[in-house]
């Protein structure tokens, strides 16, 4: 089987590829890159043909950070409506988190999400292990099965790990079966009982507040258990500016330590929840113009290797209730792309860091096989058309939830052909 | 001239206008309550149900009364007897109470932001009567009016609120509203008790300073009105404070600190007091103290509130 993607701008940061190119896929993998042909140039037998001139054509974007709640809340998500929802928005791989029900802290869940998303899913759909067995934090979950089974990294995401010592068994014992540690970086202690980002808005609205150091001190914490380690560390969800601070220092030194922000954290801040908006609620919850500014710069110097959605879905009957206590989270996978296209446009990123930060740095970081457009690579690609403009409809996401604070907004940038394995889904 | 708004949420979303409008409202109420057939028949055949998802004495009695004395039919629910202890959601709660057909709820609730959730889910007026640690405008409003009465003015005074800032909504009410009224507002307490960027919550229409003090020195010095505020030991998970006795000592309000002031200064605390904790008795009893006259103008205003939502249409 053959698919010719043809007159595209191809973009693949990871082979520094930026040109007008005639992508040819063969079966599964991507055959040949070549100059792009006129049309007739070439002969019989293309098989299907995707006109992609006048659009940018990139490795299929990967989300490290997706709840797809399948097993055990399939009412607020599904694996068959996440991974729609994650095609519709240009991504050909999502990682999915292991707090579901039960959690994926045991081989059968992983299969039973495997086989799941070999039946229903349209993307690849690469399973995360708990750290903590029943992600209670007291003992360590089996990873070496888990990793078996074919779990590609391990997270406790959702809750942090707060006892050190366990956090630090886990990097040491993860790193026997080269899997990578994702810190979700929350100090309880500090964030008990905080609703929103603490500040003034905070304040005002009298919600409690979630100081920065909550995340800052977690990170600072796991960044000295790596170095301690030498294993290998990935902090999900970066949302403040000591975060950023911290992070790149320890890359400066040397330590294995990558990052991902969400696209929420470089575009609203801690205003969107005035009036008690509970599709501004998440957990770490939006925070100043300042740390905004702070992860817009990281993303731009690479202290932020990765931009990750942490796609949340949840009915509207855990977001329709008093703030306090409304569900944490949002649906992203639909409005990523868009959202990170706006920091091309306003110069934070070049159009190929961005693409980067959406593809192979987020399959490095958790040494995923994919992300580039390399001859023999699996050929998951995505086709952009960047003037497209349109407006999030929630009634029209794919996604079976719809908590988004970007409702009604106007979009420019859309993924109009996303391919899986060579297929087109 | 009316109040062109259907619910009371808090004092931020009020002018300067509208607060001076309540409390001239609250004026001739209290004129009214000063007869001796305290009743007029301004609210006959209005339906006023106090919702109440905290324990309340002073709040809940005070809008009863209100109501009643406007001949307003009035119920009250509390948290305890109500369906919420079943599992019913908010918005379950309010839409059934909705399809009585009442015309104002009152509302106290535990979680900030309760009773803006319920309004814009109900054509019903909705007052806030405290959320969280938002606010407790009916509380603000009443103190304005003490101040208003003790002192014949509010613009330009000196007022100081102290204790509790980081848990309380009444003071978040006063800030609001004594700011946008011109008074110079200074806060204190320990600093485990004063919420980040307290100081910035007031918007740039309010011109006179908010500022919070460095010591109980500070802040007692030349006030006009000293507002204490309840120590809310019940609300602290962990520790705010290292003990009663210390907090006494070091921020509560006694016969000795209270001479910084200025010697016509009033004495102000929303209650419940802890006598001995935040304020000791001699000045909670002393002739400075106006603790009962809030309680008395309480009426008044939540009769001014009542009227102007539910009756004070040219149609009542």
């Amino acid at each position: 089987m053959k698919l010719i993607i043809k007159g595209g701008r191809v973009i693949d940061p990871a082979n520094k590829i930026d040109g007008i190119y005639d992508i040819l896929v063969e079966d599964d993998k991507i055959a040949a890159l070549t100059p792009s042909f006129s049309q007739g140039e070439r002969g019989k037998d293309e098989g299907e043909i995707i006109d992609a001139s006048g659009k940018i054509v990139v490795p299929g974007l990967i989300d490290i950070h997706v709840h797809l709640r399948e097993p055990g809340y399939e009412w607020k998500e599904t694996i068959k409506t996440g991974t729609a929802a994650a095609v519709a928005g240009g991504f050909t791989s999502v990682v999915c988190m292991a707090n579901t029900s039960p959690v994926n802290d045991e081989p059968s869940v992983t299969e039973y999400i495997l086989k799941k998303a070999r039946g229903e899913g349209s993307c690849n759909v690469f399973p995360i292990g708990t750290i903590s067995r029943g992600l209670k934090g007291e003992e360590l979950a089996n990873i070496g099965e888990l990793k078996e089974a074919g779990c590609v990294a391990v997270s406790d995401d959702g809750r942090p790990v707060m006892n050190a010592d366990l956090m630090r068994r886990a990097l040491e014992y993860a790193s026997d079966f080269d899997l990578t540690v994702i810190s979700h970086a929350e100090d309880l202690t500090l964030a008990r009982g905080g609703t929103m980002n603490e500040g003034v808005t905070a304040t005002r609205l009298g919600l409690k507040g979630i100081p920065n150091a909550a995340e800052d001190v977690m990170i600072a914490r796991d960044i000295a258990l790596a170095e301690l380690t030498g294993a290998r560390l990935h902090i999900a969800h970066v949302s403040t500016k000591g975060a950023v601070r911290i992070i790149r220092n320890a890359k400066a030194r040397g330590t294995k330590v990558t990052a991902e922000t969400a696209p929420h954290y470089f575009t609203l801040t801690e205003e969107a929840v005035e009036g008690y908006n509970t599709s501004a609620k998440m957990n770490p919850p939006l925070r100043t113009k300042e740390d905004v500014d702070a992860i817009k710069e990281g993303l731009r110097d690479g202290t932020l290797d990765c931009i990750a959605t942490d796609h949340a879905p949840h009915d509207p009957d855990s977001k329709d209730v008093e703030f306090p206590s409304a569900a944490n989270g949002i649906v992203g996978l639909e409005t990523s792309l868009p959202l990170t296209l706006r920091l091309v446009e306003e110069g934070v990123l070049t159009l190929s860091q961005a693409i980067e930060r959406m593809t192979v740095n987020p399959a490095k970081a958790i040494g995923l096989n994919k992300g580039t457009l390399s001859v023999g690579a699996d050929a998951d690609i995505t086709v952009i058309d960047l003037n497209e403009e349109w407006t999030v409809e929630q009634e029209k996401l794919k996604s079976k939830s719809s908590n988004t604070p970007f409702a009604g907004w106007r979009m420019k940038g859309r993924a109009v052909a996303t391919i899986v394995g060579g297929k087109r889904v | 001239m009316g109040l062109s708004k259907k619910d009371i949420l808090d004092i931020e979303s009020l002018s300067a206008e509208e607060i001076r409008l309540i409390l001239e409202t609250a004026d001739s109420f209290k004129e009214v309550l000063g007869r001796d057939i305290k009743k007029v028949p301004t609210l006959r055949g209005k339906t006023v149900i106090n919702l109440f998802f905290e324990a309340s004495t002073r709040t809940r009695t005070s809008f009863e009364i209100a109501a009643k004395r406007l001949s307003a039919d009035t119920i009250n629910i509390s948290a305890s007897a109500s369906s919420v202890q079943k599992g019913e959601t908010l918005s379950d709660t309010v839409r059934n109470i909705e399809a009585m057909n009442s015309d104002v709820i009152i509302i106290r609730h535990p979680a900030s932001g309760a009773p803006h959730f319920i309004a814009k889910r109900l054509k019903a007026s909705v007052i806030n009567a405290g959320d969280g640690s938002h606010e407790h405008p009916s509380q603000a409003l009443l103190d304005m009016q003490t101040i208003k009465e003790k002192k014949g003015r509010i613009e330009g005074l000196k007022v100081a609120i102290i204790g509790d800032i980081a848990h309380s909504r009444v003071a978040r009410s006063n800030i609001q509203g004594l700011t946008k009224m011109g008074a110079k507002v200074v806060l204190y307490g320990p600093k485990t008790l004063i919420p980040k960027g307290i100081d910035e919550i007031v918007g740039a229409h309010c011109n006179t300073p908010l500022q919070v003090a460095e010591s109980m020195e500070e802040a007692l010095s030349d006030a006009d009105v000293i507002m204490m505020l309840r120590i809310q030991l019940e609300r602290q998970g962990v520790s705010l404070i290292p003990s009663v006795r210390e907090y006494s000592r070091f921020f509560g309000l006694n016969s000795k600190n209270i001479s910084l002031a200025k010697g016509d200064a009033i004495i102000m605390h929303p209650g419940p007091m802890n006598r001995g904790v935040e304020i000791s008795s001699e000045v909670a009893d002393g002739s400075r103290s106006v603790i009962l006259d809030q309680v008395n103008n309480g009426i008044a205003v939540r009769m001014a509130l009542l009227y102007l939502l539910a009756g004070g249409h040219k149609d009542a």
